[in-house]
C-alpha cells in the first residue's frame, strides 16, 4: 500500500553519492533493451509487497557517479485504475518505502511514434522532477523518411531530448551524462496542458484536501482525483480525508462538466493538444505516404488465408519443439542426475543420510531442474515471439476463439504454453494487463495436459487399453484414449474459465484496445537475457518450494525405520505365499506369479526390493496411504496407488517411480524406458486387493486414475508459480482445491461409468 | 454519423465523439482516440473480429464492441 510521504527528499550529500532515476515508457519503447544498456548485468529483480508488479533495479556508473536506475512496468499512461497500476505512480512521487525516492525521471520515447509516446511524457512531466527524454529508434525513424527537429523538441518540452539506438548502445554514453546533470539541476517549472479553469479547480482542491495533512499532496495525485472518477485513487488518497472533501470533488467534477470539460475525457483531449502544439513543426513526415516492410509483412502475417496457416504453424513448431527438442535435454538432466546419486551412493554407507542425499536432496534438485529445459525452450520461444512483434498479433488473431470462453487472446500464448509445463505458461500470463483475466488464466492453465502426465497416460493406456483399429486402422482405441485424456482437460479448463468469470472474478468486460508494434528483427542478446532471467526466476522462486516438498515426501517414505518389522513382514509373506501355492491346482494361471514372488524372496536382490516395498508400506507414507484407502476406494484404487497419488505431489511423473517400488522393482525403475514401462505394466495387471484377493486394475480402474491426473494440481512446481506469479497463497490453495476435487469426482463418474458399462 | 464498427476495410474516417465513460472510452482516449483524429481502418482478424486500425502513426487493435463507442465521420476511402 502507499505510504504518504515516507521518506522526504534525499539531503544533497547522499545525492552525490547515489543518483536515483527511475526509467518510463510506453511498451514497446526499448526500454528493456536500455535499461539492459544502462545496468548492464548490475540488476536486482524483486517484486513489490502486496501487488504483483516486479520490481527492477539496476546500478551504473558514469564518470565516478553512481546511478541506481528504477525500471518501471510499460504503461501509456500514468492513470491507475488498480493497485499494480498505482505503483508506478507512488514510486514517481516517491510515495513508496521499498525504493528510495527519485531524483530524476528518464522517459524513453519512440521516435516512429512520438505523438502517442508523447501522451505520457506530458504526465511525467507534469511530476515536477528534473526529466530527460531517450529518444529511441531514430535510425528507424530515419528509414521511413521522418525526419525530427530535436533541438526545437528539447525546447518545446524544455528538458534535454538524446537520440538513442538503444539495441547498438548508440547515444547512451551522452544519455548518462545528461541524466548525471539533468540530477544536480533544480526541478523544472511544472507544466500543466489545462485549461486556466482545470488548474483553478486542481489548486483548490489541494487546499482543501491539504487541510489537517502534515505534507500537502503532490499536485499531480490532486489531478488524478478529478479526473479519475471512481479510479483507484480515490480508494488510495481519499481515505484521510472526510466527507466535504468528497462534496468538494463532486462539485468541482460537475463545475468542469458544466465549463465543457468533462472529465475524464478532458484529460486526453487537452494532452493530445498539447501534444500536437509542442509537434508542430518539430516532426515531418516523408511526403510520400512509403509502405514500410512492417506494413508488408504485417499484410501476410494478418491475412485471412495465410495469417491463419502461419499461425497455426508457428504454433506447431512451438509445441512439437518443447516435446522434442526438451526431450533429450529432459534426459540428460535426468542422466546427470543418476549419475550424482551414484556417485554418492558409492562413497557413502547405507543409512539415513545417504537416502536423505540421494532421494531426498539430490532428488528435490532434479525435481526442479528437470523443467528447466521445457521452461527454458518455451521463453526462448515467448521472448522472440515478444520482441520481433508477433506476441500481439497472435493475441489479435486468436481473440475472438478465446472472448467465447470469457479471456481474450493475450490468453492463448500462455494455455498454449501450458500444454507442454504449466510453469512457463503461467510465467508468460503476465503479460494480461487484467487482473481478473490473468487469475482466471493462471487458474485454469494447470488443467492442460502437461508433458509430465504424458507417462502417466502411456503406461496405464499401455497396460490396460486394448489395442483395436477404428475406421480401417486410421483411428485406434489407444490414441483415442490419449486424445480423451487432452480432451478432457481442456473441456474442464473451458468451463472452469467460464464459471470463474461469472463468479469469483466477475466484472466489467476489460478493454482489448492493444497497440500492434511494428515488426523488427529480435535481438539475440534481448531474447537470451529475457530467457535466463525468467528461468532463473523459477529456480529461485519456485525452487525452493518444490525442494522443500520433496525433501518432505521423502522423508514421509523414509520413515520410521523398522528393519526388524519389515523381516518379520517378507517372512510372513513367504509362509502366506506358501500356504497360497499349496492350496491351487497344479496348472492354476496365477501360480506361476507367486512361483515368481517366493523366488523373489530368495533372491537376494530381489528381496532388497521386497523389502523396498515392504518398507515403504510401513512408512509414514504407507500408512498414509492405507489411512485414506477407504477415501479413494470408491475410485476403485487401493491404498497403493492412494500412496502413489500422495507421493506424487511434488511432481506428476513420480508417480510412476513410486508404483514402481510398491510393486517389488525397486527404486531404480526407469518409466521412461520401454523395458521398465512393461515389467512395471506387468506388475499392476497382476496386483490384487489385500482384502479379497481380487484383481485391483481393470479398464474403469486404469481410466479413473488417468482422469484423476488429468485433472489435479499434483505438481508443487505449479503451485509454487502461481504463488510468485499471484503474490499470496490463497490462490495455489484454491486451485489445488478445486483441482483435487474436480480430479475426484472426474475419477469417481469415471470409474462408476466404466463399471457400469462392464457390466 | 456511423461508428468506427461499421467502417469498412481500407477506409478513412474523422472521429467526432467517444460515448459513454466506462473503462473502454478513457482507454480509447489515452490511446490516441479523440475528437478531431483521423483513424483508417487496416483490417479485421481472420475470425472477423478485432479491428486493426491505422491512427497517428501506428497500428491499434480494438474490438468492434469497442469501436462501436466511437462515432465517426467518413473520410474518403484511402488508397494505399
Amino acid at each position: 500500500m502507499a505510504i504518504p510521504n515516507a521518506s522526504s527528499p534525499a539531503p544533497t550529500a547522499a545525492a552525490h553519492a547515489q543518483i536515483t532515476v527511475a526509467l518510463v515508457g510506453n511498451p514497446n519503447t526499448g526500454k528493456s533493451t536500455l535499461f539492459g544498456a544502462l545496468a548492464g548485468v548490475r540488476q536486482r529483480v524483486g517484486n513489490y509487497p502486496g501487488v504483483t508488479v516486479e520490481k527492477k533495479l539496476g546500478t551504473m556508473l558514469h564518470d565516478g557517479q553512481r546511478f541506481e536506475i528504477i525500471d518501471l512496468p510499460g504503461t501509456y499512461s500514468l492513470a491507475p485504475r488498480s493497485p499494480d497500476e498505482m505503483v508506478a505512480v507512488d514510486v514517481l512521487l516517491g510515495r513508496r518505502g521499498e525504493v528510495r525516492p527519485p531524483e530524476a525521471i528518464l522517459s524513453i520515447v519512440d521516435a516512429t511514434n512520438l505523438e502517442r509516446n508523447l501522451y505520457l511524457v506530458s504526465q511525467v512531466l507534469e511530476l515536477g522532477l528534473p526529466t530527460v527524454v531517450a529518444l529511441n529508434m531514430v535510425d528507424v525513424a530515419a528509414k521511413r523518411g521522418i525526419e525530427i527537429d530535436v533541438d526545437l523538441l528539447q525546447q518545446r518540452l524544455g528538458v534535454p531530448v538524446v537520440p538513442i539506438q538503444a539495441h547498438r548502445r548508440v547515444g547512451v554514453a551522452e544519455l548518462k551524462a545528461a541524466l548525471a546533470s539533468a540530477a544536480q539541476d533544480p526541478a523544472p517549472t511544472r507544466t500543466s496542458p489545462f485549461p486556466e479553469l482545470f488548474r483553478q479547480e486542481t489548486a483548490d482542491l489541494q487546499a482543501e484536501l491539504d487541510k489537517g495533512r502534515s505534507e500537502p499532496l503532490p499536485r499531480y495525485l490532486v489531478e488524478r482525483l478529478l479526473l479519475d472518477s471512481g479510479g483507484y485513487v480515490e480508494t488510495a488518497v481519499l481515505g484521510t480525508n472526510g466527507h466535504a472533501a468528497r462534496q468538494h470533488l463532486q462539485s468541482a467534477r460537475a463545475r468542469l462538466r458544466d465549463a465543457g470539460m468533462p472529465t475524464p475525457a478532458i484529460e486526453a483531449i487537452a494532452r493530445y493538444d498539447w501534444v500536437a502544439q509542442v509537434l508542430e513543426g518539430v516532426v515531418k513526415h516523408p511526403s510520400e505516404k512509403r509502405v514500410t516492410v512492417s506494413d508488408r509483412v504485417d499484410r501476410v502475417l494478418t491475412h485471412k488465408l495465410w495469417g491463419t496457416l502461419i499461425f497455426v504453424a508457428l504454433m506447431l513448431v512451438l509445441f512439437t519443439s518443447l516435446f522434442n527438442f526438451a526431450d533429450p535435454l529432459m534426459g540428460m538432466v535426468d542422466g546427470a542426475i543418476g549419475a550424482g546419486a551414484s556417485a554418492v551412493e558409492s562413497v557413502m554407507p547405507a543409512g539415513a543420510l545417504r537416502s536423505l542425499l540421494v532421494d531426498g536432496v539430490i532428488g528435490g534438485v532434479g525435481a526442479v531442474v528437470i523443467f528447466l529445459p521445457q521452461i527454458m525452450i518455451l521463453f526462448l520461444f515467448i521472448a522472440v515471439l515478444e520482441d520481433c512483434g508477433y506476441m500481439a498479433r497472435a493475441a489479435y488473431l486468436m481473440d475472438k476463439l478465446m472472448v467465447r470462453v470469457g479471456l481474450s487472446g493475450k490468453s492463448f500464448i500462455p494455455l498454449l504454453s501450458s500444454f507442454a509445463c504449466a510453469v512457463p505458461g503461467i510465467m508468460a500470463a503476465r503479460v494480461i494487463e487484467n487482473r481478473r483475466d490473468r487469475l482466471t488464466t493462471i487458474l485454469v492453465a494447470p488443467l492442460m495436459s502437461c508433458s509430465a502426465r504424458l507417462p502417466v497416460y502411456i503406461i496405464l493406456i499401455g497396460a490396460f487399453i486394448p489395442q483395436r483399429d477404428l475406421l480401417g486402422g486410421v483411428l485406434g482405441v489407444r490414441g483415442l484414449t490419449l486424445f480423451a485424456m487432452y480432451l478432457v482437460g481442456v473441456v474442464t479448463a473451458v468451463v472452469v474459465a467460464l464459471l470463474l468469470k461469472r463468479t469469483l472474478l466477475r466484472g466489467e468486460t476489460p478493454p482489448f484496445v492493444m497497440e500492434l508494434p511494428s515488426y523488427k528483427l529480435p535481438s539475440p542478446s534481448i531474447v537470451l537475457h529475457r530467457m535466463v532471467e525468467r528461468g532463473w526466476a523459477f529456480v529461485r522462486r519456485a525452487g525452493t518450494v518444490i525442494f522443500a516438498v520433496a525433501v518432505i515426501i521423502w522423508a514421509l517414505a523414509y520413515f520410521p525405520r523398522n528393519e526388524q518389522q519389515v523381516e518379520n513382514y517378507l517372512d510372513q509373506q513367504r509362509v502366506a505365499l506358501q500356504a497360497q501355492l499349496a492350496e491351487l491346482p497344479q496348472g492354476d494361471a496365477d501360480r506361476a506369479a507367486i512361483e515368481e514372488d517366493l523366488a523373489a524372496l530368495a533372491d537376494p536382490d530381489g528381496r532388497e526390493h521386497m523389502k523396498a516395498a515392504a518398507q515403504q508400506r510401513h512408512s509414514f507414507l504407507g500408512q498414509m496411504g492405507q489411512l485414506v484407502e477407504p477415501v479413494v476406494k470408491p475410485l476403485g484404487w487401493d491404498w497403493r496407488i492412494g500412496c502413489a497419488v500422495i507421493a506424487s505431489f511434488p511432481a506428476r511423473e513420480v508417480v510412476m517411480g513410486v508404483l514402481g517400488v510398491i510393486y517389488n522393482l525397486g527404486s531404480e525403475v526407469d518409466v521412461g524406458a520401454e523395458e521398465d514401462q512393461s515389467r512395471l505394466a506387468a506388475k499392476m495387471r497382476q496386483a490384487r486387493w489385500d482384502e479379497t484377493g481380487e484383481r485391483v486394475y481393470n479398464i474403469p480402474v486404469a481410466l479413473s486414475i488417468m482422469v484423476f491426473f488429468a485433472l489435479c494440481a499434483q505438481c508443487a512446481a505449479t503451485l509454487a508459480v502461481i504463488r510468485r506469479e499471484t503474490n499470496s497463497w490463497r490462490w495455489p490453495v484454491f486451485a489445488f482445491v478445486y483441482m483435487t476435487s474436480l480430479a475426484y469426482v472426474g475419477a469417481l463418474i469415471t470409474y462408476r461409468a466404466g463399471m457400469w458399462i462392464a457390466g | 454519423m456511423s461508428s468506427l464498427a461499421e467502417l469498412r476495410t481500407g477506409h478513412r474516417a474523422r472521429v467526432t465523439r467517444i460515448s459513454g465513460e466506462g473503462d473502454i472510452s478513457l482507454r480509447l482516449m489515452e490511446m490516441g482516440i479523440t475528437p478531431g483524429v483521423d483513424v483508417s481502418v487496416v483490417g479485421c482478424a481472420p475470425l472477423g473480429d478485432p479491428l486493426e486500425l491505422l491512427l497517428r502513426g501506428y497500428h491499434l487493435s480494438i474490438r468492434k464492441s469497442e469501436a462501436r463507442h466511437v462515432e465517426v465521420e467518413p473520410l474518403d476511402a484511402d488508397h494505399q
